[in-house]
């Protein structure tokens, strides 16, 4: 190659220089030796963090108006689920990336109704109770007008509701089986069956979580408990675990994107943050092929440093 | 079977082709150039070495299933192990990348092995993300009740759901972590077959 056509930062001369001895498989045992023994002592020194995983059971009976407020939302729809579009329902289009509905145009692969999925299948699990096997009837026999109108009775009365002798207390009126409804519901949750029933909707196998961590994450009681943690978005809690962890500290650019504006404030920011990851991603991928972010090593010359040696070598000589 | 007709075998021709292309010299090289002779190179086999470690702890948490480290001390102590070489992974990684990147070590008909080097990384967050959702207790109830909002708006969280414990711990313990081998095979492979990079000759003056 000759030298008017040579790239700095995409050719390279092959290597004319000397050769030193190198033993490859020794450097490889000795680095596998420490790292193991390394890791060994972090894990016996700092362990890892294991909190329990939050059942509905624990949340009903910690802060049960919270639960109950959570499943009048499934039931009248104001619920983050019931309002999210893709992949679970049509409550919204999702967010967009400029003109791009990518969520809406993948459409509803997981299909969650809100009412059915968390209040009206759950109940009918319940054995043995007639009032309740009644009120289900009421409700499947009543128009969608009727329904709609007894659940927005309810929700207006809803700001006055208390937890009493273990039972949901709003006063209202033209209510029908609601009141019912949420009562049962909450102490199912407290029993832990509700747990259980929206585990296996799909089956007596399962490995799916989607229900429950959908309902858990509509009540405030987890986002409680992770901001007790240091978890939430606003304080890095993409790359964080519980305890005093180091946790994926890898993310920090994802997580950063979410503390400063437009990504904070906008409705999209979701969205825009990937969009912008899956850009700076491409760039690092393609750094030997863009002028200018390949320029940097040999501009910068922190290779200098790299290559100490080598370069000290070369002024002696 | 005659000479002809073993020279003709596809067998023969692949092993002469992969010979030719890393002769066992280069494949496991006895000497290295003289500027290979920095801290920095102890970052790609520190790389590999945690992977390693990373892999055979996952193994023996894999023995006992998904919900034997949290009922048992040895299982929490193997989980520990896995965490803490997941975490000099990704920090060894980082630094090999950063000092590749101040190398140029695309340089000299190599930027296949830095793009194979950046796939890896990124596959490797993927990874860790999954173990991170699969781990059954509240840290994955958190982590994944918060990540499906970034990746349902994309579009993906249709497919790859990170509420779906079971469909998440596959992915962790066998999609991604063959592609993540499969990836660093080639990777070091063809760090072996073009070399490590040389410096920049600084006596060139030669335009960009």
């Amino acid at each position: 190659m000759s030298k008017k056509n040579f790239r700095p930062d995409v050719d390279a001369e092959p290597w004319k220089g000397g050769y030193s001895p190198y033993d490859i498989v020794k450097e490889a045992t000795i680095a596998l030796v420490v790292v193991a023994l390394l890791t060994v002592v972090l894990a016996v020194f700092f362990g890892s963090p294991d909190d329990p995983a939050i059942t509905i059971k624990t949340w009903s009976n910690a802060t049960p108006v919270d639960f109950a407020v959570t499943a009048l939302s499934e039931l009248n729809g104001t619920s983050g689920v019931a309002q999210y579009g893709a992949p679970y329902n049509t409550g919204s289009s999702g967010q967009a990336l400029g003109p791009l509905k990518l969520a809406k145009w993948v459409g509803v692969r997981i299909p969650v109704n809100t009412v059915t999925d968390f209040v009206i299948d759950p109940l009918k699990a319940l054995p043995d109770q007639p009032l309740l096997t009644q009120a289900l009837k009421q409700w499947k026999n009543a128009s969608p007008s009727t329904r709609t109108s007894w659940v927005t009775n309810y929700t207006k009365a809803s700001s006055t509701m208390t937890f009493a002798n273990r039972q949901i207390v709003v006063n209202a009126t033209n209510v029908g089986p609601v009141p019912l409804f949420i009562d049962d519901l909450t102490q199912m949750a407290q029993s832990g069956a509700l747990d259980q029933a929206l585990v296996t909707q799909a089956g007596f196998y399962t490995t799916d979580y989607t229900l429950p961590l959908l309902f858990l994450a509509d009540g405030s009681y987890l986002a409680n408990q992770a901001a007790r943690q240091h978890l939430t978005g606003d304080q890095w809690g993409m790359m964080n675990e519980t305890g005093n962890y180091p946790g994926q500290a890898w993310l920090w650019l994802y997580t950063f994107w979410y503390q400063v504006a437009p990504f904070n404030s906008s409705g999209n920011g979701d969205v825009l943050v990937w969009g912008l990851m899956m850009a700076l991603s491409a760039g690092l991928l393609l750094t030997p092929f863009i002028p200018g972010l390949r320029s940097i090593p040999r501009k910068t010359r922190v290779y200098r440093l790299i290559w100490r040696e080598h370069y000290q070598n070369v002024e002696e000589s | 079977m005659s000479y002809s007709e073993i020279e003709r075998q596809w067998t023969t021709r692949l092993r002469r082709r992969f010979v030719r292309l890393l002769p066992p010299e280069k494949l496991l090289p006895d000497n290295q150039p003289t500027y290979v002779s920095s801290w920095i190179y102890v970052f790609g086999v520190t790389t590999l070495s945690a992977l390693m470690v990373v892999i055979a702890s996952g193994c023996v948490l894999a023995i006992r299933g998904p919900q034997w480290w949290h009922t048992s001390s040895v299982g929490h102590f193997v989980n520990s192990l896995h965490l803490w070489s997941v975490e000099i992974f990704f920090f060894a990684m980082v630094v090999h990348l950063w000092g590749k990147y101040f190398m140029a070590a695309w340089r000299g008909g190599r930027s296949i092995t830095w793009m194979t080097g950046v796939v890896t990384f990124l596959v490797s967050i993927a990874t860790a993300f999954t173990g991170y959702v699969s781990q059954s207790n509240f840290d994955s109830q958190w982590i994944a009740t918060q990540a499906k909002d970034g990746i349902n708006a994309t579009g993906a969280g249709a497919y790859f759901n990170v509420l779906n414990m079971g469909q998440m711990l596959m992915w962790h313990i066998v999609l991604l972590p063959l592609v993540a081998v499969l990836l660093t095979a080639l990777h070091v492979l063809l760090v072996r077959v073009k070399g490590v990079v040389p410096p920049f000759e600084e006596q060139a003056k030669v335009s960009a």
